[in-house]
């Protein structure tokens, strides 16, 4: 299952932010050696993660995070302002149009479509907010991934090569991607568009 | 249509006084053909702000009796950035309900569309527009003209805090080097894959700093971004 949760939403959730803050902290850390802050009792956290972002979770069938993408418009702070402008020969990437997407996380067990699931679940996102692209910093390992998930960015700007690289993606919402992103998710139409009229109303994903 | 929406924004983009800003919440009031328009700000020290189509009845009622503490849009909008259907909002305690009878009272519409908007420094607002129609009618305007909402929303904001003095959103208002290149390069009659070619990017990068441009100047499309840029001695030709 897909569930839209804003910071707030999730922190009454029990169980499952922590779940993300530690399962974050095992790929970003453990796996990919970035130097993240993680807290005494093994959660990473940032400051984006303190201006009330919007994250995309995936469950497990027993309802345990599996994966999860954080989005922040990019009309307030955001990393590839903050942080990123020397790969977009200085551009602050702002636009009501576009969201950044930051964090995306796989748990160590998570089923196998957790990935495409999410993808997805971001592609319906931003279809039903009227939105253009997403904008992510991503690293040389993600690049296969989106590839073979069908739906790549363009990219803006990069420093680095292979699996040390570092990349600014621009992903355009379509309707045409999500037919591949629903047969590599396994999910119909209807469950996907379900997700945000779930979280988000009757209305969006009319 | 899209031409009078042109001219409004055009208009904003002079306003230099709050009754300027009103003026064209009227005239954008028109242009997408609602009952009601509303522009309403709480900047980060808790002042608040609005532009709106409202009875003056209404303002004085909803202001005296504290009614944003109620009142679900806000309650719904606040902390929030996707774009929120009134429909989808919680309408079902017996104080909702009450304000919500008191409002229609008010010729407030039944449906609803409100942008959140996280400007800077904390600064929060909500664009709405309302109207009393069918659901049908009401989902094909969200599908129709979101985008077009989401600009506007936008662009007001921007005017809002201008008006106000604040220069965060100055700052985020100028071009970059690479935009301007663009610009410079479009104005000067280039087509898009010379332009890449010439700024060593991809068409595809060229296009994002483009409408990150448009986005900038308020511009409804590219001509019009070329010419307002032209116009503030942004790009010389």
């Amino acid at each position: 299952m897909i569930q839209y949760l804003y910071a707030d939403e999730l922190d009454a959730q029990p169980g499952l932010g922590p779940q993300m803050y530690r399962d974050r902290a095992a790929q970003f850390r453990d796996r990919l050696g970035w130097s993240v802050d993680v807290d005494a009792v093994g959660e990473e956290r940032d400051a984006y993660d303190a201006e009330i972002p919007l994250y995309v979770i995936a469950t497990d069938a027993a309802g345990r995070h599996a994966g999860s993408m954080r989005f922040l418009p990019t009309t307030g702070p955001t990393m590839v302002n903050d942080h990123f402008t020397h790969l977009t020969d200085g551009t602050r990437i702002v636009s009501p149009y576009i969201w950044e997407c930051t964090r995306f996380c796989l748990a160590p067990e998570a089923p196998k479509a957790t990935a495409a699931r999410l993808m997805l679940a971001a592609a319906e996102l931003g279809l039903a907010s009227g939105l253009s692209h997403a904008v992510g910093v991503f690293d040389g390992h993600m690049t296969l991934i989106y590839r073979r998930l069908g739906w790549g960015p363009i990219i803006p700007g990069a420093s680095g090569t292979g699996r040390g690289a570092v990349s600014v993606g621009l992903w355009a919402f379509a309707e045409a991607v999500l037919p591949r992103l629903r047969a590599q998710a396994g999910v119909t139409a209807a469950t996907s568009r379900g997700w945000v009229t779930r979280a988000f109303g009757p209305n969006l994903a009319a | 249509m899209e031409g009078s929406l042109h001219h409004c924004l055009e208009r904003l983009r002079l306003a230099r006084t709050g009754d300027d800003l009103q003026r064209e919440i009227l005239a954008l009031r028109d242009v997408f053909e609602v009952g009601h328009l509303v522009y309403h700000s709480v900047n980060s020290t808790g002042e608040q702000y609005a532009a709106l189509t409202y009875s003056p009845d209404w303002v004085v009622r909803y202001v005296s009796q504290s009614y944003e503490r109620i009142d679900p849009v806000v309650q719904g909008c606040y902390r929030r950035f996707h774009p929120i259907d009134w429909r989808a909002l919680d309408w079902t305690s017996r104080a909702a309900r009450s304000f919500l009878h008191e409002a229609l009272d008010h010729g407030v519409g039944t449906q609803g569309l409100s942008l959140p908007i996280r400007g800077p420094g904390g600064q929060f607002a909500v664009f709405t527009v309302n109207d009393t129609v069918t659901d049908e009618s009401w989902t094909r305007l969200r599908d129709e003209r979101l985008s077009d909402l989401i600009l506007v929303a936008h662009f007001v904001n921007q005017k809002a805090l201008e008006l106000e003095g604040n220069r965060d959103a100055a700052d985020l208002r100028a071009l970059s080097p690479r935009e301007i290149d663009a610009l410079t390069l479009l104005a000067a009659g280039h087509n898009r894959a010379a332009i890449a070619d010439r700024l060593h990017i991809s068409e595809h990068t060229l296009r994002v700093y483009i409408e990150s441009a448009r986005h900038k100047l308020g511009a409804m499309n590219t001509v019009h971004a070329v010419a307002r840029a032209m116009v503030q001695g942004l790009i010389v030709v």
